[in-house]
C-alpha cells in the first residue's frame, strides 16, 4: 500500500471514530439550542396548542416580569453562597488532609462520601432533618436553643439549600485541591523554611499562587454547577417559601413544564445559557492573565 | 506536636458531623416505628426496630421494578459512553484529519450547554418521535450528550499523554488503526476508562430533571423520581417508607465507594479536570 492509501484510510478512520460523539452533540445539544432560539421568538402555549411568531416580545417580557428580579437575586445569592462556602471549605479540608497521620484516609472517605449519595436521597434526608420538629431542632432543643422552622422562612430556607448543596459536593473540590497541593514541589517549602518564613506567609506566597489554576477552575465549575442545581431545590423547598429559593433553572422548569409557556421558558433558558457562556469565557480570559503559572 | 495532632483530628471529627449524620440518621430512622421518628428529644437507636417500612416501599410502589430501571439504564449508558468516548477521544488525540480542532471545539460545546436549556426542545423532539414515557430519552441524551462529552475530553487527555512509540511499533508489525486502538491503546487506558465509568454511572444514577419531565408511569420511574413519590392520599410524606427506600438507594453506592475509594478519588483527581 502506498503512503497515500494509508493516509486516506487513516483520515477516514478518524472521522468514523468521532462520528458517534459528533452526531450526539449535533442532535442532542446544537439542534435543541437552535430550536430554543426559535421557540423564544414565538408565543407558544402547549395547552392551547397555538404557536405564533412574535419576534422579540418574549425578550421584552423579561423586563416586565415582576418575578424575574427576585429570581435573579435568589440565583445570585445561591450561586455566590455555594461557591464561597464550597471553595473555602474544600480548601480547608484539603489543607488539613494534606499531611500524614493515622486516619487521613478515613476522613478523606468521609468528606467525599456524600458525592456518591443520590442527590434526591441526600436532599430528602436533609428535608426530614430540617422539619420544624425534625432532628436539627431536636438537637438544638437539647442545648436549649429554639431552632427556627428552617424551610418555612426565606432566609433560613436559602441557608438550608446552600448548606446541603455544599456538604454534598465539596468532596469533589477537596480532592482536586488535594491533588493540586501534592503537586507543589517540596523544595519550595524547604527553601521558605530555611529563609525563616512563617507558615502563614508560606501559604499565602507559595501555596496559593501555585494552586491558583485549580482554584480558578473549581470556582468556575462550582458556579456553573450551582447555576444548574435543580434537584436540590425541587426536593427541599420547591422554590419557596414564596420565591426566596426559586433560582433560574427552577424558574425555567416552572415556566416551561408547569405553566406550559414554551416561548417564555425558552427565553429564560437562553438567559441561563448566556450566564454560563460568559462565565466560561471569563475563565479562559482570566486563565491567561491572572494565574501564576501554566503547565 | 502530639497535642496539635489530637487537635487536628478533633477539628476534622467536628467538621465530619454534617457529612456523616444524614446517612446514619437515614438508616436509623428507616427501622423506627413511625411515631418514634419525630420523638423529642431525638434518639438515634430504637428499642423496637422494624423492617415494616422496607416491605411497604415495595408494596406502595413497584419499587423493585424502579430499582431495576435505574440499574439497567445506568449500566447501558455507561457502556455506550465508554465506547463512544474511547473512540472519539482517541481520534481527537491521535489521528490527524482536516478540521479536527474545529470539530473538537464543536463537541466541547456539549459541556457548556446546561441540560435545562435543551430539555424543552428535546421534549418536543422526543414527543414527535413517540418516545415520551419511555426510557429512550434518558439513555440517548445521557449516553451521547453532556456526560459523554466530559468522558470524551477525559479520554482525549489520556491518549495525548500516551507514548506514541507504542503505536509505531504496532504499526510496523502491520496492525491497522482500529487494531492499534483496540489491542494496544484500550488495554493501557484502564485508569481513564474506570474514571469515565464511575463519573458516567453516577451521572445517570442521579438524573432527576429528565425522568421528571419524560416519564409519567410509576413502573417506568427511576429511583430518584420514585423516592419523591412516597406520599399518602393527603399528600403527606410517608417518612419511614421514604427513608427505607432512600437507604436502599444509597447504601449499595456507598459500599461500592468505600471498597473502590482509591479508584474514585484518584480517577477524579486525574480526570483532566486539573
Amino acid at each position: 500500500m502506498s503512503y497515500w492509501t494509508i493516509r486516506r484510510r487513516d483520515v477516514l478512520t478518524g472521522y468514523l471514530f468521532i462520528l458517534p460523539q459528533l452526531a450526539g452533540v449535533a442532535v442532542f445539544v446544537l439542534l435543541p439550542v437552535g430550536m430554543a432560539i426559535w421557540y423564544s421568538l414565538n408565543d407558544w402555549n402547549v395547552f392551547t396548542g397555538k404557536q405564533t411568531f412574535v419576534g422579540a416580545e418574549n425578550y421584552a417580557a423579561l423586563a416586565d416580569d415582576p418575578q424575574l428580579p427576585k429570581v435573579l437575586g435568589a440565583t445570585a445569592l445561591f450561586s455566590g453562597g455555594v461557591v464561597v462556602l464550597n471553595i473555602a471549605l474544600g480548601l480547608l479540608l484539603a489543607v488539613l488532609l494534606n499531611r500524614k497521620f493515622r486516619g487521613v484516609t478515613f476522613f478523606r472517605t468521609v468528606f467525599f462520601s456524600p458525592v456518591v449519595v443520590s442527590v434526591v436521597a441526600w436532599t430528602l434526608v436533609w428535608g426530614f432533618l430540617l422539619q420544624d420538629n425534625g432532628g436539627i431542632n431536636g438537637l438544638l432543643g437539647g442545648i436549649g436553643i429554639d431552632g427556627p422552622n428552617w424551610l418555612q422562612h426565606g432566609d433560613t430556607a436559602m441557608i438550608s439549600v446552600v448548606f446541603t448543596q455544599v456538604v454534598r459536593s465539596v468532596g469533589v473540590n477537596m480532592v482536586l485541591f488535594l491533588a493540586a497541593l501534592q503537586g507543589v514541589p517540596g523544595e519550595l517549602y524547604e527553601a521558605a523554611r530555611i529563609d525563616g518564613a512563617s507558615s502563614r506567609s508560606v501559604f499565602g506566597r507559595i501555596t496559593l499562587p501555585l494552586i491558583s489554576p485549580t482554584i480558578l477552575l473549581t470556582v468556575i465549575v462550582t458556579v456553573v454547577g450551582a447555576l444548574q442545581s435543580f434537584a436540590q431545590i425541587a426536593v427541599l423547598t420547591a422554590g419557596g417559601p414564596e420565591l426566596s429559593t426559586t433560582v433560574l433553572v427552577y424558574y425555567v422548569f416552572q415556566q416551561a413544564f408547569k405553566f406550559n409557556d414554551i416561548g417564555y421558558g425558552s427565553t429564560l433558558a437562553l438567559m441561563l445559557l448566556s450566564f454560563v457562556m460568559v462565565l466560561t469565557l471569563l475563565q479562559w480570559q482570566l486563565r491567561r492573565k491572572w494565574v501564576f503559572y501554566e503547565e | 506536636m502530639r497535642s496539635r495532632r489530637v487537635l487536628l483530628v478533633l477539628a476534622l471529627a467536628v467538621l465530619a458531623i454534617p457529612f456523616v449524620v444524614p446517612t446514619v440518621w437515614m438508616v436509623a430512622a428507616s427501622v423506627k416505628p413511625l411515631p418514634e421518628i419525630f420523638a423529642a428529644p431525638p434518639s438515634l437507636w430504637t428499642k423496637h426496630p422494624t423492617l415494616a417500612a422496607y416491605g411497604e416501599a415495595f408494596s406502595f410502589q413497584p419499587f423493585a421494578r424502579q430499582y431495576l430501571n435505574s440499574v439497567y439504564i445506568a449500566v447501558l449508558v455507561t457502556l455506550i459512553t465508554l465506547a463512544v468516548s474511547a473512540l472519539g477521544g482517541y481520534a481527537f488525540a491521535r489521528i490527524k484529519f482536516p478540521g479536527a480542532n474545529a470539530l473538537f471545539l464543536v463537541v466541547l460545546t456539549g459541556l457548556l450547554v446546561p441540560s435545562e436549556v435543551t430539555i424543552v426542545p428535546l421534549f418536543q423532539m422526543f414527543k414527535r418521535a413517540g418516545m415520551i414515557n419511555t426510557h429512550w430519552p434518558l439513555i440517548l441524551v445521557t449516553a451521547l450528550a453532556a456526560p459523554c462529552v466530559l468522558a470524551t475530553f477525559i479520554m482525549r487527555q489520556f491518549f495525548i499523554a500516551l507514548p506514541v512509540e507504542l503505536e509505531e511499533a504496532a504499526r510496523l508489525d502491520g496492525l491497522g488503526r482500529p487494531g492499534i486502538w483496540f489491542r494496544i491503546c484500550l488495554p493501557l487506558a484502564k485508569p481513564a476508562l474506570s474514571a469515565v465509568a464511575i463519573l458516567t454511572f453516577l451521572a445517570s444514577w442521579n438524573l432527576y430533571l429528565e425522568p421528571t419531565v419524560y416519564i409519567t408511569s410509576p413502573e417506568l420511574f427511576t429511583l430518584p423520581q420514585a423516592l419523591t413519590r412516597f406520599t399518602d392520599a393527603y399528600g403527606g410524606q410517608m417518612w419511614n417508607t421514604q427513608l427505607a427506600a432512600a437507604t436502599m438507594t444509597v447504601l449499595p453506592m456507598l459500599v461500592v465507594f468505600v471498597l473502590l475509594q482509591r479508584q474514585f478519588v484518584e480517577g477524579l483527581a486525574h480526570s483532566g479536570l486539573k
